[in-house]
């Protein structure tokens, strides 16, 4: 309860929340850089709601009811997350209680004078993720958007339990596509540290490329799609090729477009390829020469940025008190990136700054976008210069008895967390993945507000939340 | 904008030349779609593509065959908002069970003839997410898939190589 009570006053920030069949388990980030896990057996199925006190922890503890059939007593919104009552099952991963069924979905109210709803999803117009966003609109203004989702829910840590440590890092790899190398640094990273293993420093190197050359992947093809969706096609044709060189690079060095698979535990599944570091190096240049002259163009173009400045503020406030990382909270001046405030290997040896701004708006975001790319240029040109020679993998030994591991990895959209317990065998007892989305996710539901329908699809888009990285 | 205009304009196009439509993808078709749906379309193919719990990498692919490198509509293929604009249906992911309503009533909105692909090992059978809780087996579960393209996720070109063969088919080339 000291935990909670410290978390409403705003002296930790959630980092997650996390059930099993009979306990819960709740990681906390303190102001000094220290992360703590409190764990709480909770033999009778009821735990205490910390949502009541601190509402970001509010879809976790939904999502915990969901899987483990656990309550968070006091909470106020009991209506299930995950579960839309066709799976067959309820609490999948707790007691199991036998078949759930399909019940209508309360949205909450709005109230007012000829206000209306627009229902959108979760097939969307575009070739996004399946998500539902319910609008309730007065004219053109939003009055209250609420999202629904669950609808990518794969039933991944379910999968996870018992699985080999080759099996779990595919699965790993494979719950958000957008991140798969974060993810699979982050898995790999709780399996070192529950283990104790030390990864040779040139597989520590070559991590980092990879997920940097994500990052810039993903950067610069999102500031093109942010574009596209103020109807500014020209720069995502633009960032549409580099993020093609990008991938083509990656697919030389590693053999595969997005990486998939090539983080594994205990270091690297393969080295860079010897073309590799002469094709990375030519990608950097490409990406100098072309990249400063569409900075320029958003800069310069008054249509463009008249739809993405003062567009979809995220309070500061609000930023703050989610722990929203990523570019979401960087645009509102919370300045965290688990690179530098959680450092690991190898970046406690590399030089980068951590760019925020104030502003929150679309046009903060594009901007915290273009900062990162050039700092993650920079990072690349660090890490080639210094990569170390020798192995690129350790063996994994057997712990003997059971061990858990927790890391935080920055992804691009921000800190992914992967909280594990491995029993006698190296098999994964449990294995949690909590994606930076949960906590911004719900901040797009404040910025959406008063702004109009039409700009939905630019707020969105500047967010980039995953579907699958909080569904599972 | 000018200077990237003119360069634009000035440079030799990026755009690649087609791979050949994939061989295995054009036998299954020869199996799979029926002759009288053939030539009837012209050389033009709309795609509405469904995300049915993927991960969103065949998304990201997708999106690639956009770009200037694979240019994808100059082969008269073009993804659709609607699916009642739609002749193709893409499906990714191992269609979770809380996406297999939306992914039924998105192919009955569909007017025929139509055809259905499923991209993606996921789609394929379920994939690594095979057996969950959670998931059904593949596109094929929910509606009735004329082609497959594997990968994890197919690359562009294995897509394009997919999609070529399809246009291919319904031309009546090889049909």
């Amino acid at each position: 309860m000291k935990a909670i009570d410290l978390l409403a006053a705003g002296e930790l920030t959630l980092l997650g929340l996390w059930g099993e069949r009979d306990a819960v388990h709740m990681a906390l980030f303190g102001e000094a850089g220290d992360v703590a896990v409190v764990t709480l057996e909770c033999g009778s199925g009821e735990f205490p709601s910390v949502s009541v006190f601190h509402p970001p922890a509010l879809r976790l503890e939904r999502s915990i009811r969901d899987l483990f059939g656990l309550e968070a007593a006091g909470a106020g919104d009991t209506r299930p997350w995950l579960d839309h009552g066709v799976w067959g099952a309820h609490a999948p991963l707790g007691n199991n209680t036998g078949a759930g069924e399909k019940a209508p979905y309360p949205f909450l109210p709005a109230e007012g004078e000829a206000l209306h709803q627009v229902a959108v999803g979760p097939i969307h117009a575009g070739i996004i993720e399946p998500g539902h966003f319910r609008f309730s609109a007065g004219g053109e203004h939003v009055v209250r958007v609420e999202q629904r989702f669950g609808f990518t829910h794969k039933g991944i840590e379910k999968l996870m339990q018992g699985a080999s440590l080759d099996g779990a890092a595919t699965l790993a790899a494979r719950s958000c596509g957008d991140s798969t190398v974060a993810y699979s640094f982050a898995f790999a990273r709780a399996v070192e540290l529950a283990l104790g293993t030390e990864v040779p420093p040139r597989a520590r190197y070559l991590r980092a490329l990879m997920a940097e050359l994500e990052r810039v992947a993903n950067h610069i093809g999102d500031i093109g799609g942010i574009c596209n969706d103020a109807s500014f096609a020209l720069m995502l044709a633009q960032t549409g090729i580099l993020r093609e060189r990008c991938l083509r690079a990656a697919d030389v060095c590693f053999g595969h477009r997005l990486m998939m698979g090539a983080v594994v535990p205990g270091g690297v599944a393969r080295d860079i390829a010897p073309a590799g570091v002469e094709q990375v190096r030519a990608l950097l240049a490409e990406i100098r020469k072309v990249f400063p002259r569409l900075i320029e163009l958003y800069d310069n173009t008054a249509s463009l940025q008249d739809r993405t400045v003062t567009t979809g503020i995220v309070k500061a406030e609000y930023a703050r008190r989610f722990g929203a990382g990523g570019y979401v909270g960087r645009a509102a001046g919370r300045s965290f990136d688990a690179r530098r405030n959680l450092p690991y290997a190898p970046y406690d040896q590399l030089s980068f700054k951590v760019p925020v701004l104030d502003a929150g708006d679309v046009n903060a975001r594009v901007w915290i976008r273009i900062r990162e790319v050039e700092q993650s240029l920079a990072l690349i040109d660090q890490i080639l210069d210094r990569l170390p020679r020798g192995a690129i993998r350790t063996e994994l030994k057997a712990p003997d008895q059971s061990r858990e591991g927790m890391a935080l990895v920055e992804a691009f959209r921000g800190d992914v967390l992967v909280w594990l317990r491995l029993d006698a065998e190296n098999r994964i007892a449990r294995c949690h993945l909590r994606d930076a989305s949960w906590f911004q996710w719900p901040l797009l539901e404040a910025a959406i507000e008063k702004n109009i329908i039409a700009d939905f699809p630019l707020c969105n888009r500047s967010f980039n939340c995953s579907y699958s990285g909080t569904d599972l | 904008m000018r200077r990237t205009l003119l360069e634009s304009l000035t440079h030799g196009p990026l755009t690649e030349a087609p791979p050949a439509p994939d061989e295995a993808a054009l036998a299954e078709l020869a199996k799979n779609v029926q002759k009288a749906a053939q030539a009837r379309l012209g050389r033009s193919l709309s795609i509405r593509a469904v995300d049915a719990g993927s991960c969103n990498a065949c998304e990201l692919e997708i999106h690639a065959l956009s770009n200037a490198f694979y240019d994808l509509e100059r082969f008269g293929l073009r993804f659709v908002a609607s699916p009642r604009h739609a002749d193709v249906l893409t499906v990714t992911g191992p269609v979770t069970k809380n996406m297999r309503e939306a992914l039924l009533r998105a192919y009955n909105a569909m007017p025929d003839p139509k055809w259905v692909v499923a991209i993606g090992g996921c789609a394929a059978d379920g994939g690594i997410f095979k057996g969950s809780y959670a998931c059904l087996g593949g596109a094929s579960d929910v509606v009735p898939v004329d082609l497959h393209i594997a990968g994890c996720p197919p690359s562009p070109t294995a897509l394009l190589k997919g999609l070529l063969a399809l246009l291919q088919h319904v031309e009546g080339r090889t049909g």
